[in-house]
């Protein structure tokens, strides 16, 4: 505590004039840190120059609560969700531009994918035996009911594809869910950012209309990749084009977040969530780079290219959930956002009261 | 579309008869609590209340460390929490502070002061405990619940429809529908609802409907021995808590304030309202809740144009290639 020593007697150490006893008092635990909690030193009733960081809160403790989500389950989900969904329209361009190795393969990932996220969905639910209760009722406000009722549609849809392509049997009715699978794709990749941002999570909510195309993004990064890996090399000139066309998004979109999230920012460029977008963004610029200059050369550089797009895509979704547990877990991103708003607000009347009087 | 399709009163904004509008035809006047943290206690029994009445399991035992509160928090198996704050309290002393002993009421009591003031009559100097500072100590004791919000997150995002709004204006989940998608828990603006790891589901105040259908108070009101809890109609609620505010201000505690009985703030109001001593960050809520489905339709809007420039770059992707091929095309055909 400020380099004093506080016994019994009264503080050791410490400056004149500081008393010991008030002190331990009033810090009480948090003389240890875990009390309440004070961003900057304030006198009450004071005026502070640089508000920014000051905040108060109950012992340090979250004002909101975190998902109890498993990150391997729900950002596993985002992953997959996005990796199918693309993937089902690059599967369809591919169809109906003679790539049928490509899309044979595109479709089997989707379908592959699709069904290992409906499984980490349930499999995060505390009750999965009750996963059915998703399809009780139809509900717009929820984007787990609208995602749910988006999975049950696609699903299908892509695994018809898939079986289709497969089997060579139906070509008809393999060319219809193929073009359902495209239609329903990109709704599946992009809704999780709504469930994402529908929260009270700072990161997630602050960032709620850039998050969607961040996803869209990651998706394509994703798809792309996947195509990278499994199609024929002349076959592979679309993936390259999409993959440079999504890691610039990738990177531009991040940017407009950091700008619009201000403080809660730093939960993207901190811990786990920071080390995993940077990671990312490298993964998927240098596989998107690679990708466009030897992908329609070297078999194993397509491959090495879509390996780390697919990497780099994983990367975004994880680091993102985790940069929403670390702005949950922290009131700072909690309160002082929200106090500034409320500052925003009454100053505002003020400010225009001002304007309105002659001067 | 979306906006006609969600209502976006429904969804933010003042809103006056969430019952009604829930579906409830002929629904009673709706209730709900004010706290008035000046007067409470800290005895916790409405704490004991809410675990017996609705037969809580026990959710941890341990020592927090923080002040007289181990409960620590609202949970799946905490309804009730008591929060204890040491503060501070900078010598006042001026004209207009509550002098020691205090008014006598109407009643005729002796109204004690909500903040002791340190006036050189505590005797800390003396025993070593004022010191420089010149403050004294004040301990702020509320009882934290459930806010059953006007717009209420948890109730929108439910997916299984678990969550639901009662005839009096409440939230309720209902056991055996919630899944356990756990999607409330990060929804609330205030964190109430949570999870309870050994069974899954999703858990929160009930505002004691059971109680409620039959004409009862809830337990935790009906426990409370200084009414700092009060149940009853939200409109007679307010009344009582603006006279309220405007009684303590009265008597010199300018710090009192409400939170959460504005119907036009970011959840539409609380259906449990305040009567705070400081910052409700302080208690440990939040300054300024905002319900979260209120951007929904912007959400929804942007996810729509995201998916349309995913497939749209997706189909550039393919017509760049064939344009080149198309182009080398011409211009071999061309020199031919």
């Amino acid at each position: 505590m400020n380099g004093s020593d506080v016994t019994r007697e009264g503080s050791e150490g410490g400056r004149p004039g500081r008393a010991a006893a008030p002190e331990m008092l009033r810090g009480g635990p948090g003389a240890d840190g875990r009390g309440r909690r004070k961003g900057g030193k304030r006198g009450r009733g004071e005026q502070l120059m640089a508000p920014p960081a000051e905040f108060e809160s109950y012992y340090g403790r979250p004002v909101v609560k975190a998902p109890a989500w498993r990150a391997r389950d729900i950002a596993g989900y985002f992953f997959l969700g996005g990796l199918a969904g693309a993937g089902s329209v690059l599967a369809a361009g591919a169809h109906a531009t003679g790539r049928t190795t490509t899309a044979t393969a595109m479709k089997v990932s989707s379908v592959v994918a699709v069904s290992l996220s409906t499984a980490a969905l349930v499999n995060d639910l505390g009750r999965p035996g009750r996963f059915a209760n998703m399809l009780r009722v139809v509900k717009p406000t929820s984007p787990m009911s609208v995602g749910s009722w988006l999975l049950a549609a696609y699903g299908p849809a892509a695994g018809a594809a898939a079986a289709s392509a497969v089997t060579g049997r139906l070509p008809r009715a393999g060319a219809v869910a193929t073009g359902t699978a495209a239609l329903l794709g990109p709704a599946v990749a992009t809704y999780t950012a709504v469930l994402a941002a529908d929260t009270a999570v700072p990161a997630w909510h602050g960032a709620h209309r850039e998050l969607p195309y961040l996803f869209a993004a990651s998706a394509t990064a994703a798809a792309s990749g996947m195509a990278l890996v499994v199609a024929p090399v002349r076959e592979t000139a679309p993936a390259r084009c999409a993959a440079v066309l999504a890691a610039a998004a990738d990177e531009a979109v991040t940017k407009a977040v950091e700008r619009r999230l201000g403080m809660v920012a730093e939960t993207w460029h901190q811990g786990r969530a920071g080390t995993l977008l940077r990671t990312a963004r490298t993964l998927t610029a240098a596989g998107a780079a690679v990708g466009a200059v030897f992908a329609g050369r070297s078999r194993t550089l397509a491959a090495a290219s879509g390996l780390a797009l697919l990497a780099g895509s994983a990367c975004t979704r994880f680091g993102v959930f985790a940069a929403g547990i670390a702005s949950a877990e922290d009131p700072k991103y909690t309160v002082v956002p929200q106090r500034a708003a409320k500052e925003a607000r009454r100053t505002t009347p003020t400010h225009s009261a001002e304007r309105t009087q002659p001067t | 579309m979306t906006d006609h399709l969600l209502g976006d009163h429904l969804l933010s904004g003042i809103e006056p008869g969430p019952a009604r509008d829930a579906g409830h035809s002929g629904a009673p006047p709706r209730t709900g609590f004010f706290t008035d943290t000046s007067v409470c206690i800290g005895c916790k029994a409405c704490e004991v209340a809410c675990k017996e009445w609705n037969a809580l399991p026990e959710d941890g035992l341990s020592l927090s460390g923080m002040s007289y509160d181990n409960t620590q928090g609202l949970g799946a198996s905490t309804w009730r929490h008591v929060a204890f704050i040491e503060q501070e309290v900078p010598a006042r002393g001026g004209p207009g502070a509550p002098a020691r002993g205090g008014p006598l009421t109407a009643e005729g009591r002796t109204q004690l002061p909500l903040a002791e003031t340190s006036d050189g009559t505590g005797g800390g100097l003396d025993e070593g405990t004022g010191g420089g500072t010149g403050g004294d100590l004040r301990w702020l004791m509320a009882s934290d619940v459930c806010k059953h919000c006007t717009h209420a997150a948890c109730l929108d995002v439910c997916p299984t429809g678990s969550l639901f709004r009662t005839e009096f204006g409440t939230v309720v989940v209902q056991e055996d529908i919630c899944n356990g998608c756990g999607y409330c828990v990060p929804a609330c603006p205030y964190g109430v609802i949570e999870q309870r790891p050994s069974d899954g589901r999703a858990f929160k105040c009930t505002m004691c409907y059971d109680r409620l259908g039959a004409g009862q108070e809830p337990a935790c009101a009906k426990a409370c021995p200084t009414e700092s809890i009060q149940y009853g109609p939200l409109d007679e609620l307010r009344e009582r808590a603006a006279l309220r505010v405007d009684q303590l201000h009265a008597a010199g505690v300018t710090d009192a304030r409400l939170y959460g009985h504005e119907p036009d703030d970011g959840v539409g109001g609380d259906g449990a309202f305040f009567l705070l001593l400081d910052e409700p960050e302080v208690y440990g809520l939040p300054p300024d809740p905002v319900v979260t489905t209120r951007d929904l339709p912007a959400m929804w809007k942007h996810a729509g144009t995201a998916a349309l420039t995913l497939a749209g770059g997706i189909a550039l992707a393919f017509a760049g290639p064939a344009l080149r091929q198309l182009g080398a095309a011409t211009v071999r055909r061309g020199r031919r």
